[in-house]
């Protein structure tokens, strides 16, 4: 996860959204015990309390659970990640067809130029 | 109880105002940032609070009690200007600290001057002016204090050292303690911040949660200061 946040938006609000990546992705693995608040808020150099935010409202989605006494785990809920990966999926495919319109790309030419040039990227 | 109260705290310099009706509740472990431009008054209401003066009228409660010696042990602080003997040397400083404060951590100290890679014999008066800032910033973090006040931490370093500093700041304060700082450089702190004081005129012009004020402003302290305060 980078560190770079934008001073103009909450930082607890940039912290989730790098968080929930980190979990769809897998890079924070299903199930997993995740760091104490202290140790994730020195590795991203936030204050502990935004830290404690962001964890709360990863919480409240259902992202991560609290069991007693041993600390915070990554959700093994595969439903909830399927579905939360595709919501982040639309709004990157909807982001991208208005970017392609704005400079005079019509929804067919996108999708030619997305298995042109994106399968590239994807190498 | 609160850590840190002000009631209706007055302070004059002959007769002219200089912090007017100050009243402000400081919570347990929160970094607060006490923002103004210079002359706001930020620096004499930290005064204030450290007992180097006295309150024309109002009181200070630091854990319910009048700044004194109590509170000058529970309070790390971090002055504007060095006030280290620069003849001693690195060594020679740490000792002074360890026999002056009961809570002084010198092992955490020696831990954190390590990455700096220093000289501990070295003279104070050879160190370079970013040196020396870090130097005393080690020190004071090296205090398992309740508060911890830092007059501007920043100023005139690179934004190198700035990162340090900002890096010892939130990896030191012992848990369950408050920060304050105090900086017209907002910028570079805020993204450490929970609360945020704006000083203007010796007044307490603004107080927030620092999310909160990016929320309902839509853009950053840095931004939010700016227009507050267009000349």
């Amino acid at each position: 996860m980078d560190y770079i946040f934008d001073n103009e938006r909450p930082i607890y609000v940039q912290l989730v959204e790098k968080l929930r990546i980190e979990i769809v992705s897998g890079k924070l693995k299903n199930g997993e015990r995740i760091p104490s608040v202290r140790e994730l808020a020195l590795t991203t150099k936030v204050n502990p309390n935004t830290m404690q935010k962001a964890l709360a409202e990863l919480e409240n989605e259902g992202l991560i659970y609290t069991e007693r006494t041993n600390g915070k785990f990554v959700t093994d809920n595969k439903e909830l990640i399927e579905k939360i990966k595709r919501k982040l999926a639309e709004e990157k495919v909807n982001n991208y067809i208005k970017d392609m319109k704005n400079i005079g790309i019509t929804y067919d030419q996108s999708i030619q130029y997305l298995q042109e040039l994106g399968r590239k990227e994807c190498e | 109880m609160e850590l840190l109260e002000c009631k209706n705290l007055c302070k004059e310099f002959d007769k002219t105002p200089i912090l007017q009706d100050i009243n402000l509740k400081i919570p347990r472990g929160k970094i607060i940032g006490l923002l103004g431009k210079n002359g706001a008054g930020k620096s004499t209401l930290i005064k204030l609070i450290n007992d180097l003066l006295t309150p024309t009228s109002g009181e200070i409660l630091i854990n319910g009690e009048k700044p004194g010696v109590h509170s000058k042990e529970i309070i790390a602080y971090l002055p504007e200007r060095t006030y280290l003997d620069k003849e001693m040397t690195i060594k020679q400083v740490i000792k002074y600290f360890e026999e002056f404060y009961n809570n002084f951590d010198a092992g955490k100290a020696l831990k954190l001057l390590d990455d700096l890679d220093l000289d501990l014999n070295k003279k104070i008066s050879k160190m370079s002016k970013g040196m020396q800032e870090k130097l005393q910033l080690v020190l004071v973090m090296s205090r398992n204090a309740e508060l911890y006040i830092l007059d501007e931490p920043l100023g005139g370093v690179d934004p190198a050292t700035r990162d340090y500093i900002l890096d010892t700041i939130l990896s030191n304060f012992s848990e369950g303690a408050s920060v304050i700082i105090s900086t017209h450089l907002i910028s570079d702190v805020e993204r450490i911040l929970d609360e945020i004081i704006f000083v203007d005129q010796g007044k307490i012009v603004l107080t927030s949660s620092a999310d909160e004020l990016r929320k309902n402003e839509n853009a950053s302290i840095d931004e939010v200061f700016r227009r507050y305060f267009k000349c």
